[in-house]
């Protein structure tokens, strides 16, 4: 599994709340067979005019944005459909984080498999982040898994929560199929009961 | 074993649940594995990868629905992609002896129309699928939720899932529901109270008369949708009509096994004094038919009120959520939404596929023309609804309105073939999610119930079926 330890980057601002899977990226584009370029199609329809040009008014076509690897997302991110290729689409795009308030259930699972660290903060801290990005765009900040916590420039720690099997296995890149076969006599113990 | 009461969740839970070390996700283990072409191509390619088997091909099912065109089958497939991908679930399903219902399968269908449909599902069962509506398996007294392709890959090696335990939410509905309000509405109803993540983190279990007055299909279309209130599953407790539904279905347990298996699925509903971590409660009594308005299923309201005014709304967030929306809908805040021109009304879906469903609607064509430049599209969802419609004459009454009748899948509800919502078109649909270009780039859906959908159909704009009943 892939591997998360620590990050720090330029933060891409995405307010809206109840962001859904399908926007993340549309179900035409979940006709492939393999999980490469997924990036591409990452908010497609927010994304493209319908010439296939950038749109210049979305955040991620935003200059001072390209190469940055954290979003910062309204509540209640990846609501909606299972597809993996919502996580897929944003790690091949670059992005190892997205803090938000909430995520949804499948989603929250789904970007742990993959290495993407779903961050959850309060609404306080959510907000300021908000504010600190709109008045510094270009603003770094460092996330530390092992220390679960969010550095802003001035140096100022927040914590943030996560399970202590996701971070150990964020930690070590640990395979959690593996781990479920490492149980492998249980599990036939439980088929013959 | 504990003699504490449990709710229906907590007993399929303990009954499957392998490992269970601190600090660590519970080892569930897995009934039945359904899976198809969309979620599960990237899975095989890991167990191959790792040089793995299926473990139970026997608890795993495949069907083609989510790609596939719901034109004669006969064609070849215009889109090589998807026909691609059709051909690998088909390569993937004979090389580790899967049963795959393929095209030409009378069994074929919507994962979660055939489940039940088949008899694979049943009371008591762990169920999983690469899809979010798995929740819909619920109404037969499982616990069944979608998962991710990385999920599907552990399932098939190990027919176990890392699963952290939910907590319970208990949807109580009394009363009655009156005529021209369907399950559909009941659902629709309840998310728009909750919001699309008020079950986050947990599971519903959908109590009270109204909801054991509801057939299993009905229970179906609100197990369907409880992912839309943001809860991975939802269960109704099974009971005789449960039962009554399963007896003699192919996949059913049959004779003295058939006994054996009742008096375990009579034990499953929740014991009395169990205490559920939420609750809420609607009045069947008040509901009125629902309609969305915006852009995810939380943003409903009964079919005869106004589309809200985001300059009324306090919090900045839910008024900047709101205007999006509005924008994306082209409606005006506190505009009626009765009377409103629609362009397509698509009656089909894992949420509103199923025969019940398909003779409500045809309740309301019957001796009805669809209205002009309405495009109506209704597709069974499976080939055996589809047999079963057929037999009815139920296609002649949509065909003679003027409805195209088609092939099963999740056709317009996802739009990942050529059943599309165009740019900027209405659609009325029975399906599960009205975000954003879900059913066509720029196409904007108002979900509905399946009498409200052929409703508009007729009149060619939003209408109140009551005043068709």
């Amino acid at each position: 599994m892939a591997q998360f330890t620590q990050v720090t980057s330029r933060v891409i601002p995405l307010p809206n709340r109840n962001v859904d899977t399908d926007q993340i990226i549309p179900a035409r584009f979940l006709k492939v067979t393999d999980k490469s370029g997924l990036g591409e199609a990452l908010f497609s329809d927010w994304r493209y005019n319908a010439d296939g040009s950038e749109k210049s008014d979305f955040v991620l076509n935003h200059k001072h944005h390209q190469g940055a690897q954290i979003l910062l997302a309204g509540d209640n991110f990846g609501c909606g459909s299972s597809r993996e290729h919502a996580p897929w689409a944003l790690t091949s795009w670059g992005f190892r984080s997205v803090i938000s308030t909430s995520f949804a259930d499948i989603f929250h699972n789904n970007a742990l498999k993959n290495g993407l660290l779903p961050v959850i903060v309060n609404k306080e801290i959510h907000q300021s982040l908000f504010d600190l990005v709109e008045e510094i765009p270009t603003v770094a900040l460092t996330i530390d898994l092992a220390s679960q916590s969010i550095t802003l420039p001035d140096g100022d720690a927040l914590k943030f929560p996560i399970d202590k099997f996701s971070k150990n296995c964020l930690l070590s890149g640990i395979d959690q199929l593996g781990y479920i076969m490492s149980h492998d006599a249980k599990i036939s113990t439980y088929e013959t009961s | 074993m504990s003699l504490q009461p449990r709710t229906l969740f907590q007993k399929i839970w303990d009954k499957h649940l392998v490992v269970q070390e601190p600090h660590s996700p519970a080892i569930l283990y897995v009934d039945l594995h359904l899976i198809h072409e969309v979620t599960s191509p990237q899975a095989f390619t890991g167990l191959r990868n790792r040089n793995l088997q299926v473990r139970r091909p026997d608890r795993t099912l495949a069907t083609m629905d989510h790609s596939i065109p719901t034109t004669p089958l006969s064609l070849p497939m215009a889109d090589t992609q998807a026909a691609a991908q059709l051909e690998q679930l088909a390569k993937n399903c004979a090389e580790f002896d899967i049963e795959l219902f393929d095209m030409d399968s009378p069994w074929r269908g919507i994962v979660h129309v055939i489940g039940p449909e088949l008899g694979r599902t049943q009371p008591g069962m762990t169920i999983v699928c690469g899809d979010s509506h798995t929740s819909t398996h619920g109404a037969l007294g499982a616990l069944a939720f979608g998962i991710g392709t990385s999920e599907v890959e552990h399932v098939l090696a190990s027919q176990c899932l890392l699963q952290e335990k939910p907590k319970t939410f208990e949807v109580r509905v009394d009363g009655t529901l009156r005529e021209g309000i369907s399950a559909k509405d009941v659902i629709l109803a309840l998310i728009a109270k909750i919001g699309t993540a008020g079950g986050t983190g947990h599971v519903f279990e959908y109590t009270g008369t109204a909801i054991r007055t509801l057939s299993i299909e009905e229970r179906m279309t609100v197990c369907n949708m409880s992912i839309e209130g943001g809860a991975r599953a939802g269960m109704v407790g099974p009971d005789d009509s449960t039962f009554e539904y399963l007896a003699n279905r192919e996949y059913a347990p049959k004779g003295l096994e058939w006994e054996y298996a009742l008096e375990a699925w009579r034990k499953l509903p929740t014991d009395s004094g169990a205490v559920y971590d939420r609750s809420i409660t609607l009045n069947a009594n008040d509901l009125e038919p629902m309609i969305t308005f915006g852009t995810n299923p939380g943003m409903g309201i009964p079919i005869t009120k106004c589309v809200p005014d985001p300059s009324q709304v306090g919090n900045a967030d839910t008024r900047q959520s709101l205007e999006n929306a509005l924008t994306y809908m082209g409606l005006q805040p506190g505009q009626k939404l009765l009377g409103q021109p629609i362009d397509v009304v698509f009656i089909g879906s894992c949420t509103n596929g199923r025969i019940s469903d398909l003779r409500l609607a045809a309740d309301i064509l019957r001796g009805h023309k669809v209205a002009e430049n309405v495009r109506m599209l209704v597709v069974p969802g499976s080939q055996k609804v589809k047999q079963q419609a057929e037999s009815e004459g139920l296609d002649r009454i949509f065909s003679t309105a003027g409805a195209e009748w088609r092939e099963a899948g999740c056709s317009m509800c996802i739009a990942m073939n050529s059943d599309k919502v165009d740019p900027g078109q209405y659609a009325v649909s029975t399906s599960n999610r009205n975000f954003e270009g879900r059913q066509g780039k720029g196409g904007r859906t108002f979900l509905a119930s399946p009498l409200t959908a052929a409703a508009a159909a007729v009149r060619g704009e939003i209408s109140d079926v009551r005043t068709m009943l």
